[in-house]
């Protein structure tokens, strides 16, 4: 299998993550957040928040971003960017829903560096 | 490496050099301030405003405990300073602590003169310097009886209006012919005398004090009890206030061995004879004078300030300045120098049924005073000509009529405004001109009196001038500037908590799509600040049948535990009251052993927090928990925290009541319900206090007749005392007030504002009438309160162990090994 290929891996369904909410994929080398917004489409981000590592998936979800819990920076679910006045970037993840299953890209998690 | 930089006093001239360096040179300084007072830097002008009851403390800090730590400042209060060593560049204070120093700041200040007289030394004898004098005038004015005051300058009417004010009988003796004879002439002396009479102050003028009487010392020590007069006369008197002058505090500064003259001398760069130490405020003497007003002692605070970020041509020196008297209703002005002499001519206005008095004194065509008695809008102008020793000539004609009619202008005040030339000075104590506020309007987009005083400190010290500055964002803003404006909840709407909550009820707004739809919310689903408070709101106006949207809630509400930094969260249970037992121990250390919880520690609020508990780990360590009879102490909510008490009369040979089941009872009957912020209670059993009751958002302290309930303290970022509610005599009692005022709280207070910010906001009284005084009104608030307490008195861990929103607690997917999907 080449490194450049999808591997789509099925993580689960869209219903079990809360709308406006998120869940959490263990991997071996750290957290992914899973995001749903208000309108179900779903995000993929490091569960890390580029400020001070705080967990994204606890944050409050509204339009496209969340607000991370520990110090309120605001990250867009669709870049990972911080957005307002911080800078920083939280490393996205391609998936697709099919038929109301959430499928990750597992290439892309194969190419993760080791934490 | 950073250089360190002391300074000895924080009062206003210090404070503002240090803000003005913080912005020069940020990170350049590491700096420690010793403060004799045990307190934050405030505006001392305004301590007549709290006198007079018109102010409290809060309104007057300039600084908060935050912004130091903000900083970086390394603030010593309470710490006087003992010595300086010029050779070490040590810096020691009384109680031991030594610093080093590269740059070293003198802002002692001044001391207030107090005379020699025999019984000067007696107690009931104060003077007015800081806010130590003014909480000892308060004190003794609770009490009423009879005032002196001696001194006719400022400090002292301001002082006598103020115990006026506070119900004394209030006499003021000064020694010259009139009053205020250094700001003004003897006309306008006698129009003040009048005015200050007429609010029921005894002036006696060219009153010399000979000596201070005292009780005789039968009836417990001696204290004041008349004053006497070189006449003989004798005023009895249960209060004397010296407020005759200050003189510059210079000891620390001639022990260490540097000039001091009248002050410490400075150059004008505003160092001493030592180069590496500066001094500013009262306690320096620049160009052979001494100041004691704000605006000069700013500029000095500027010099400094630029010197230490190594701009070495700023220098101090010393132009006109003007004064203003700060008691309500009396209206003064004056500027410049005012003295008769050759060559000076003067131009005279005097109304005298309108009680106005004008005298502008000319020399050369050039304004070079001003005093102004019962209408001083033009004060600003006046003082504009004398510093720019405008020639005027050509308006002398109705140059005493003011800037209006001078120039033709309409009698319109922000006309008036308009037409002032850029550099014209707005706010004295600040030196804030004209085009530096108007130029911060634009340039950052201010709209809020509030924001203009953030960015430019004009009439952010003593205040006089905001009329001024709202008509120049008036004048700049256009319709723009509406002062009436409100604060709006987010960026999604415009409109504010309090509108927000009244439409919620207006309009039976029952969900959060609701309020967002009908309110035309301007963002598709809200944000993390709106959502939170529209979840509350919603909550508090329909118990039992809002549905809580867990989505809209900060993480530790939606999983009922402190979220840490390393995204492990802390666990507390309820300890009624601080009490516990042996099983609850040997539960929880069982608990701590089985999750392999790194930290425990008791908290401030007496209770025990586990702390590092993995997220995957609450529900089990929570049923483990409530098998050992505990339940959730909501540590993470907006809501009852918790209820701290002293042993009380069960044990204590001082308690008056049982502090500790009282505690306990108002624990298990407040618990539960949602507040607009947290809440904190606490019980002591008298008024020793060991509860620390007077620093919560609700105390009670029992004494002997019953309970004194006790509201609106703050100890964290913000530090205050409480407000005394009032007393009951019954525990019954007690519970109905507690639960009126938090369901008042719950009704009124707006998202995250805490209670004293609430009380500060709606005013005592408000409180007090509908959560006590009127019992028709106190029933049906506590009687609300209990209704919600029907939905909301419910174990959430107990809710979790069983399975509730295990979609929370539990990853969607485990991906250990990679596997791809067909």
């Amino acid at each position: 299998m080449s490194v450049m290929e999808k591997a789509w891996i099925d993580i689960g369904a869209i219903s079990d993550i809360p709308a406006q909410g998120a869940r959490l994929v263990k991997t071996a080398r750290g957290c992914i957040a899973v995001f749903r917004t208000a309108d179900d489409t779903v995000f993929a981000l490091d569960d890390r928040c580029p400020h001070k590592g705080g967990p994204l998936s606890q944050g409050i979800v509204h339009g496209r971003s969340v607000t991370c819990p520990l110090h309120n920076w605001v990250i867009s679910l669709e870049t990972g960017a911080a957005l307002g006045a911080d800078e920083g970037q939280a490393r996205t993840y391609e998936l697709r829903v099919e038929g109301g299953r959430i499928l990750l890209d597992g290439a892309a998690l194969e190419n993760l560096a080791p934490e | 490496m950073k250089e360190k930089l002391v300074v000895i006093g924080n009062g206003m001239a210090p404070g503002r050099a240090l803000e003005r360096l913080f912005e020069k040179a940020p990170d350049r300084y590491e700096v420690t301030i010793f403060n004799a007072e045990p307190r934050v830097n405030y505006d001392r002008i305004m301590l007549s405003p709290i006198l007079s009851g018109e102010k409290s403390f809060e309104d007057i800090v300039i600084h908060g405990d935050g912004w130091y730590v903000e900083k970086g400042v390394n603030l010593y209060k309470g710490h006087k300073v003992i010595g300086v060593d010029r050779e070490r560049r040590t810096v020691t204070s009384e109680h031991g602590v030594t610093v080093g120093y590269d740059k070293l700041i003198i802002a002692t200040g001044s001391l207030p003169i107090v005379i020699p007289v025999p019984g000067h030394d007696l107690a009931g004898v104060l003077t007015y310097r800081d806010l130590d004098d003014v909480n000892a005038m308060l004190l003794a004015a609770k009490s009423g009886g009879r005032a002196v005051v001696i001194g006719g300058g400022l400090l002292g009417l301001e002082a006598a209006a103020g115990l006026r004010e506070q119900g004394m009988d209030v006499t003021v003796l000064h020694l010259m012919p009139t009053l205020m004879e250094r700001q003004l002439d003897p006309a306008a002396g006698h129009l003040l005398q009048k005015a200050v009479e007429a609010r029921g102050i005894r002036v006696i003028t060219r009153a010399n004090t000979h000596a201070i009487i005292a009780t005789d010392g039968d009836a417990g020590p001696p204290r004041v009890k008349a004053v006497q007069l070189d006449d003989g006369t004798e005023l009895p008197s249960d209060l004397v206030v010296m407020a005759v002058g200050i003189r510059p505090n210079a000891a620390i500064a001639k022990a260490a061995g540097l000039i001091v003259n009248r002050g410490i001398v400075v150059d004008q760069t505003m160092r001493t004879n030592d180069p590496a130490i500066f001094a500013v405020g009262e306690c320096a003497e620049a160009s052979g004078q001494v100041f004691g007003l704000v605006a000069p002692l700013y500029e000095m605070a500027n010099v400094i300030a630029e010197q230490l970020s190594d701009n070495s041509t700023a220098t101090f020196s010393p132009s006109a300045v003007a004064t203003k008297l700060k008691v309500t209703g009396i209206n003064l002005f004056s500027a410049g120098d005012f003295s008769d002499g050759d060559g000076r001519e003067e131009i005279v206005l005097r109304d005298a049924s309108r009680c106005i008095y004008k005298r502008l004194v000319i020399n050369d065509n050039v304004l070079v005073g001003v005093v102004m008695y019962g209408e001083t809008a033009d004060g600003a102008w006046f003082f504009d000509l004398i510093k720019k020793r405008t020639d005027i000539t050509e308006l002398r004609e109705t140059l005493i009529f003011g800037q209006s009619y001078a120039g033709g202008a309409p009698l319109d005040p922000t006309a008036a405004v308009a037409a002032l030339p850029d550099d014209a000075e707005i706010c004295g104590c600040n030196g804030v001109c004209k085009g530096r506020i108007v130029t911060a309007i634009q340039e950052k987009g201010l709209t809020s009196l509030d924001d203009v005083r953030a960015h430019t400190k004009a009439s952010a010290s003593c205040g006089t001038c905001t009329g001024v500055v709202e008509q120049l964002m008036k004048v700049t803003l256009g319709d723009a500037y509406n002062p009436a404006a409100v604060q709006p909840m987010c960026g999604c709407t415009t409109f504010g908590h309090d509108d927000v909550r009244r439409l919620i009820v207006a309009k039976s707004l029952t969900t959060i799509p609701d309020v967002m739809q009908e309110l035309a919310w301007s963002t598709s689903g809200g944000c993390a600040k709106c959502r939170p408070a529209l979840n509350y709101y919603l909550l508090a106006t329909w118990p039992g049948t809002y549905k809580d949207d867990n989505q809209s809630r900060f993480i530790n509400e939606r999983v009922h535990a402190n979220i840490q930094k390393d995204g492990t969260f802390s666990v507390v249970p309820r300890m009624w009251g601080g009490l516990t037992t042996a099983g609850e121990l040997r539960a929880i250390a069982d608990i701590v052993d089985r999750y392999d919880i790194p930290t425990v520690k008791v908290t401030g609020g007496q209770r025990i927090d586990m702390l590092g508990v993995r997220k995957e780990d609450l529900p089990r360590v929570w049923a483990d928990l409530n098998d050992a009879g505990m339940v959730s102490g909501a540590a993470y909510a907006k809501g009852l925290r918790t209820v701290k008490t002293c042993v009380g009369k069960e044990w204590c040979r001082f308690g008056t009541q049982d502090s500790t089941a009282l505690g306990v009872r108002i624990e298990k009957f407040m618990w539960g319900s949602w507040t607009p912020a947290k809440v904190k209670m606490a019980v002591s059993g008298c008024p020793r206090n060991c509860a620390e009751a007077t620093c919560k958002d609700v105390g009670v302290i029992c004494v002997d007749s019953g309970y004194e309930i006790h509201f609106a303290g703050a100890a964290g970022l913000d530090i205050k005392g409480t407000e005394v509610l009032g007393h009951v005599a019954t525990d019954d009692e007690v519970i109905e007030v507690i639960a009126a005022l938090v369901q008042l709280y719950r009704e009124q207070g707006r998202y995250l504002e805490r209670i004293y910010k609430w009380a500060k906001r709606v005013g005592l009284d408000s409180i007090r009438r509908q959560a006590l005084d009127d019992v028709d009104a106190r029933r049906a608030l506590c009687e609300r309160f209990v209704h919600s307490q029907k939905f909301a008195q419910i174990d959430p861990w107990e809710e979790r162990a069983g399975g509730k929103d295990a979609h929370e607690f539990a990853p969607i997917a485990v991906l250990t090994e990679l596997e791809a999907a067909e």
